[in-house]
């Protein structure tokens, strides 16, 4: 079977995700028997003009200057898989969609240079069409290697799990954030990373995103009374990683 | 000399992040030599606005995905001085064992699969794997040994779960007891002792590959932490050398003092400077300035690969950095020891005592990063600050190239060694651009 030529690029983001994958070790070299870099700037100089069987990017689109080399990436790539939260739902440089001072915050009155315009951040979705999503800020590695086995068999669908991360706690045994006296997303977080967060004693923020039609007036409530939070921080509590999913965004 | 060069690299490759690099050199006189940055802005201080201080480290930890780590550590460390928190001795160690991990996985990516390409004559890593398959997968042992190790103390190194203000969130590897937590730090330093023969192989390759390292000295300020406790990485004041050995103490709460960010109008980023019109701030900035803190054997890595502090090569902080990790080895070893010798305690993370305004700094891979934070009396941040060392590097950066391309014209480089020694220069700063803040976008004549 002929490799798959794969393609890395990255827009808005922290470029955390790639570094994921130098995590692999040793193994990473099985990985490379299946697959072909042919372009990924952060790690190589070559690049390609041939078409490239499946582009993988990272990061938001958040400037309207980069909807062009989008389309130009979709137009080489016959496969075109979002990774990470950043690509897959803006992740959290969306954390500033619903605000309008932020350049000022951040730049003062250099903010006025033209050249500083910045748009909400949205998914890549949002510029281009996307195939198959792989969310999680990082994402997990496991899950990358699973989406890159069913692309190497020519698969027309990716399964990225519906059920909340809840269901995952409980399957691990892990204590329930509320009942460590802690507050938590995973009742409408979308699962799949297999909870490591609430393992490891924090809260889980939704960074894989909500799960389909979440009830997000009753997470509110479930904040504020049984996580003690007060009101502002209830209210704002879901802009972290899904600012994008909110019924207001 | 009537040479005309014409370089331009847009978007240069094997750097995290987005960087060009612009020369026009006409009828052998320079028109145009620029370093220029333009990477997307991401506004992460107007983001935390708002946000309660137990989300704030998790927030600007998406700063960078390779320092991210650092990120997290210079964030709690603000926010605790915000707080008034004060965390216990074994804390304090814990988080030094989490930072020397990041130093030494990041310096690992840097040097095998950034760097070495070039000392290689390759384009990348890959076309090593059928012609040097024991060096790549040397690279990728040590890099997933570097991703285990600070794993085992943050829950991951990408954007760490279990350092939280005050504390941690839970034991090292997770571990359920105390006796377990143990059980996983003693198979670290297990792993960590077994990493030894590929430190060495790796310091053979680097003896091999130093002939390729360009000779280029061009001395500047050097400011990094500088500590009581170990070689300054985690924690300490802000030191600052010249190139005449003048040194100089800050306090880190001053450190506004120190970076003094200004706006250039031929470049995206701010730049800082201090005493000189630039200063370094990497792991030859570190190795300068601590070099007698040392340990031993990274000492002796150091005279093995003839380093001899001060340098002023800024190409030779490929090699500091791999100083750095070996001595983020043995250093790591001895943290272990001593909270083994203590016993490990589950410790609840420390409650604040006060809501106010304080900064932190740590030494990310690529140089001092500093943060800083207020809070209103609820707990709520009402500002964010964040300086991070690729911006205080890159007027540095342009300053080497003031001095480089004139060198290389005078040497009769041709274009394509021109374009390549300049490249290699801005890779060996690691710079690590996607640290978006406090970046301009402006347009540049082509």
């Amino acid at each position: 079977m002929a490799k798959v030529k794969c393609a890395w690029f990255d827009f808005t983001s922290c470029e955390g995700c790639q570094i994921e994958l130098t995590n692999f070790g040793e193994p990473f070299v099985e990985l490379l028997e299946h697959v072909e870099p042919v372009e990924f700037r952060e790690a190589m100089s070559e690049k390609t003009e041939e078409q490239i069987d499946v582009a993988f990017i990272e990061g938001s689109f958040s400037r309207e200057a980069d909807r062009r080399r989008l389309e130009q990436i979709r137009a080489r790539a016959s496969i075109v898989v979002a990774y990470g939260a950043c690509a897959v739902s803006g992740g959290v440089n969306a954390m500033k969609n619903h605000t309008s001072d932020y350049a000022e915050e951040v730049y003062g009155e250099d903010a006025k240079r033209p050249h500083l315009a910045s748009q909400k951040a949205l998914p890549i979705a949002e510029a281009i069409k996307v195939d198959f999503i792989i969310p999680g800020c990082p994402i997990d590695k496991a899950e990358f290697v699973r989406v890159v086995e069913q692309l190497v068999h020519g698969t027309t669908k990716v399964y990225v799990p519906s059920y909340p991360v809840c269901v995952e706690c409980k399957r691990r045994e892990t204590l329930c954030r509320y009942d460590d006296n802690d507050h938590c997303l995973g009742p409408i977080a979308r699962a799949g990373c297999d909870a490591p967060c609430p393992a490891d004693g924090i809260p889980c923020e939704a960074c894989r995103g909500m799960i389909d039609n979440p009830n997000e007036a009753a997470m509110e409530k479930v904040l504020v009374e049984n996580g003690k939070l007060p009101e502002r921080w209830a209210k704002d509590k879901t802009r972290m990683f899904t600012a994008n999913h909110r019924g207001d965004a | 000399m009537s040479k005309n060069v014409n370089i331009n690299v847009h978007h240069l490759t094997r750097v995290e992040g987005h960087g060009n690099i612009v020369v026009n050199v006409t009828d052998g006189s320079i028109e145009q030599c620029q370093w220029q940055v333009p990477e997307s802005p991401r506004f992460f201080e107007a983001m935390v606005r708002g946000r309660h201080y137990s989300e704030v480290a998790r927030i600007t930890s998406r700063i960078c995905g390779i320092c991210s780590v650092g990120h997290t550590l210079a964030s709690l460390k603000a926010t605790e001085c915000a707080l008034g928190i004060k965390v216990s001795k074994q804390t304090d160690r814990l988080r030094r064992i989490l930072k020397h991990a990041e130093n030494f996985d990041s310096h690992v990516l840097h040097v095998y699969f950034l760097v070495a390409p070039d000392l290689l004559g390759a384009p990348s890593v890959f076309p090593l794997v059928p012609t040097h398959g024991d060096v790549v997968k040397r690279a990728l042992r040590m890099k997933r040994l570097g991703h285990e190790w600070g794993s085992l103390i943050g829950g991951r190194t990408t954007h760490p779960t279990r350092a939280v203000v005050g504390g941690f969130s839970s034991l090292p590897g997770g571990a359920r007891t105390v006796r377990e937590g143990e059980a996983n730090l003693r198979e670290l330093k297990e792993k960590l002792l077994g990493c030894v023969p590929d430190a060495v192989e790796t310091f053979k390759l680097l003896g091999d590959l130093a002939a390729n390292i360009p000779a280029f000295d061009r001395p500047t300020e050097y400011i990094g932490l500088v500590d009581d406790v170990e070689y300054g990485l985690y924690d300490g004041q802000v030191g600052t050398l010249m190139p005449d050995g003048t040194r100089e103490i800050i306090d880190v709460q001053d450190y506004r003092s120190v970076t003094n960010e200004y706006v250039v109008d031929q470049s995206t980023a701010k730049y800082c400077k201090h005493n000189l019109d630039s200063y370094a701030a990497c792991a030859l900035a570190r190795v300068n300035l601590n070099y007698d803190m040392l340990h031993p054997e990274a000492k002796k890595i150091a005279e093995g690969l003839g380093f001899a502090a001060p340098c002023f090569n800024p190409y030779m902080n490929s090699v500091a950095q791999f100083i750095e990790a070996v001595h983020s080895v043995y250093m790591t070893v001895q943290f272990i020891d001593e909270v083994l010798a203590d016993g490990l305690k589950d410790e609840k993370p420390v409650e604040p005592t006060k809501f106010g305004k304080g900064a932190g700094a740590t030494e990310v891979p690529r140089g001092i990063l500093f943060h800083e934070y207020a809070y209103d009396d609820e707990g709520f941040c009402t500002m964010g600050n964040c300086i991070i060392p690729t911006g205080q590097n890159h007027a540095n950066i342009q300053g080497d190239f003031d001095k480089l391309v004139p060198e290389l014209l005078a040497a009769d480089k041709s274009e394509k060694e021109m374009e390549l020694a300049l490249e290699m220069l801005v890779r060996a700063y690691d710079p690590c651009i996607s640290c978006s803040t406090h970046y301009l976008d402006v347009t540049f004549k082509k």
